[in-house]
């Protein structure tokens, strides 16, 4: 389904990202581990078109989109839940929502808020509330709401445990779970490696922007008990 | 009466001139200090044409169509940059406005174009027009806010990169927004050229972009209510205390500065808290227009 190949990206004369390949099938589970600065935002930038790699390629379903801007890349499949939720503050949930799968026809608007909504039923209850005044936990699932409002085909999520209570983010990793039953694939990108790698069926670890071990995120030898920070 | 009804026009072309610049910049978050260029676009095509025999209702779409033409280029010219530098870059389209026409004798020049036809039905005809044109805007403007456009317009405003994140073309919408906030502001100066009958390159300054601005900013960005009660009594004012008048960039532009300081929601933002105070209950709910 995903097939990325020897991705390479920089910023100005910095090189961020040396030579990662992957391939992810449907439902598959990649996570992305490494130190701060590893690159791991980086190429979960580059795949989704808002850092444009200096070389290398992106294959979704046998198209490569690497020269496709980052908004016809969402359209194509490719969802993102950023860094820090970065919800839409001053509009509610429900217009949250509506701005996420806005690129897809209206005729399928309800649908998908109420494919939401059974995801996340806390976010029915507060659909009127604006944004800004959820939880931080709230605001993650409205985030992840947000962008399967898009029917994406690979979830990218970076840092999905980021200033979350342990019981958020196992809620999060529950509801990963069932867009994987869903045939969703998702790149992961998480501080505590160990959630990550626990959920995740292949790793990357990525170190000052190579790719330093790549394999079954099992074998991975950070996972379980590794610091890595 | 006469006199009622100049002030009430005027209050309504600068209703109808702050909302189209509510479009761009409230709703759509994008900074111009050069709107008034959009008026006198409008004011100079539409007082061309109806000295050129044109009735007045003629002209509208003729100067929203190049008003709004030459948003988009302006638009697409300011599209890689943002926050001050879009600022700075539609308040040179301010000043290349003035510059331009004050060399054009085909457009008066320095001396601008006097004798502009008085629309049909006189003062009145004007005013009702007026007014059905600024209530027809407002509507419209109501529409879009509260529809998936609205949505679409505010998630830019608030975060750009995360709109394009989400499949929005961040580009076609701002640029979208430029067009239909110019458009709305020629056909304010086609009605303001029909009010004075007499329009110059003085009119469409960096004062007038200057004045709209605060009239948003005080209004509150993005409220309709707000701008609209904003833009009446700002309007008005100068007509009652010539001093407003006399000193209006010097006015303005510390109702500016204070509205920032401590009122920075404006009057929008106001009503908004008088509301969540008086019941507490919708405090994180959304307040409509």
């Amino acid at each position: 389904m995903l097939d990325v190949q020897h991705m390479m990206s920089r910023y100005g004369p910095v090189t961020a990202l040396h030579d990662a390949s992957f391939t992810l099938e449907g439902g598959e589970a990649l996570a992305l581990v490494g130190t701060n600065g590893a690159g791991k935002t980086t190429l979960v930038m580059s795949i989704a078109g808002h850092v444009i790699p200096q070389s290398g390629h992106v294959i979704l379903d046998n198209e490569n989109i690497t020269d496709i801007p980052s908004h016809i890349r969402a359209r194509r499949g490719i969802g993102l839940v950023p860094e820090g939720r970065r919800v839409f503050p001053d509009l509610t949930v429900k217009e949250n929502l509506i701005t996420g799968g806005y690129v897809l026809p209206r005729s399928s608007e309800q649908q998908r808020l109420d494919d939401v909504y059974d995801i996340f039923p806390r976010l029915y209850e507060r659909a009127n509330q604006l944004a800004g005044s959820l939880s931080g936990g709230e605001q993650q699932m409205l985030a992840f709401g947000r962008a399967i409002m898009l029917n994406p085909k690979v979830m990218l999520i970076d840092e999905i445990s980021l200033g979350l209570m342990p019981k958020v983010i196992n809620e999060c990793y529950a509801v990963l779970e069932k867009l994987r039953e869903k045939n969703i694939s998702i790149i992961l990108v998480d501080q505590n490696s160990d959630a990550a790698l626990s959920f995740a069926d292949k790793a990357i670890w990525l170190e000052s922007g190579h790719v330093k071990w790549q394999g079954l995120a099992k074998d991975c030898p950070l996972s379980k008990g590794s610091a890595v920070y | 009466m006469a006199y009622e009804m100049i002030v009430l026009t005027n209050m309504l072309i600068a209703i109808l001139f702050a909302q189209s610049l509510n479009l761009i910049t409230g709703f759509c978050g994008q900074v111009s200090l050069g709107h008034a260029a959009f008026l006198g676009i409008g004011a100079y095509t539409s007082a061309m044409l109806t000295k050129a025999g044109w009735p007045l209702a003629a002209t509208f779409i003729p100067a929203m169509v190049i008003a709004g033409m030459i948003g988009m280029i302006v638009g697409a010219a300011s599209l890689r940059v943002r926050h001050d530098f879009l600022a700075i870059t539609t308040m040179g389209v301010s000043f290349l406005f003035t510059g331009i026409i004050r060399k054009q004798d085909m457009l008066g020049g320095e001396m601008g174009i006097a004798g502009i036809p008085a629309a049909y039905g006189g003062r009145v005809g004007l005013l009702l027009m007026t007014l059905c044109l600024t209530i027809l805007f407002i509507i419209i403007m109501i529409y879009v806010k509260r529809s998936w456009m609205g949505y679409v317009f505010e998630s830019i405003a608030e975060d750009e990169d995360t709109a394009g994140v989400l499949g929005i073309d961040v580009r076609r919408f701002k640029l979208f927004a430029f067009v239909l906030g110019t458009a709305g502001a020629g056909l304010a100066g086609a009605l303001y050229a029909h009010q004075v009958r007499f329009i110059g390159p003085d009119s469409f300054g960096f004062v007038e972009s200057v004045t709209v601005l605060s009239m948003v900013i005080v209004g509150g960005i993005g409220s309709i209510w707000g701008v609209t009660i904003a833009a009446a009594l700002l309007s008005v004012m100068p007509q009652f205390f010539q001093v407003i008048d006399d000193y209006k960039l010097l006015v303005y532009g510390m109702l500016l500065f204070f509205a920032m300081r401590f009122m920075p929601d404006g009057l929008g933002g106001l009503a908004k808290r008088f509301r969540q105070n008086r019941n507490p209950d919708s405090s994180s709910e959304r307040s409509q227009a």
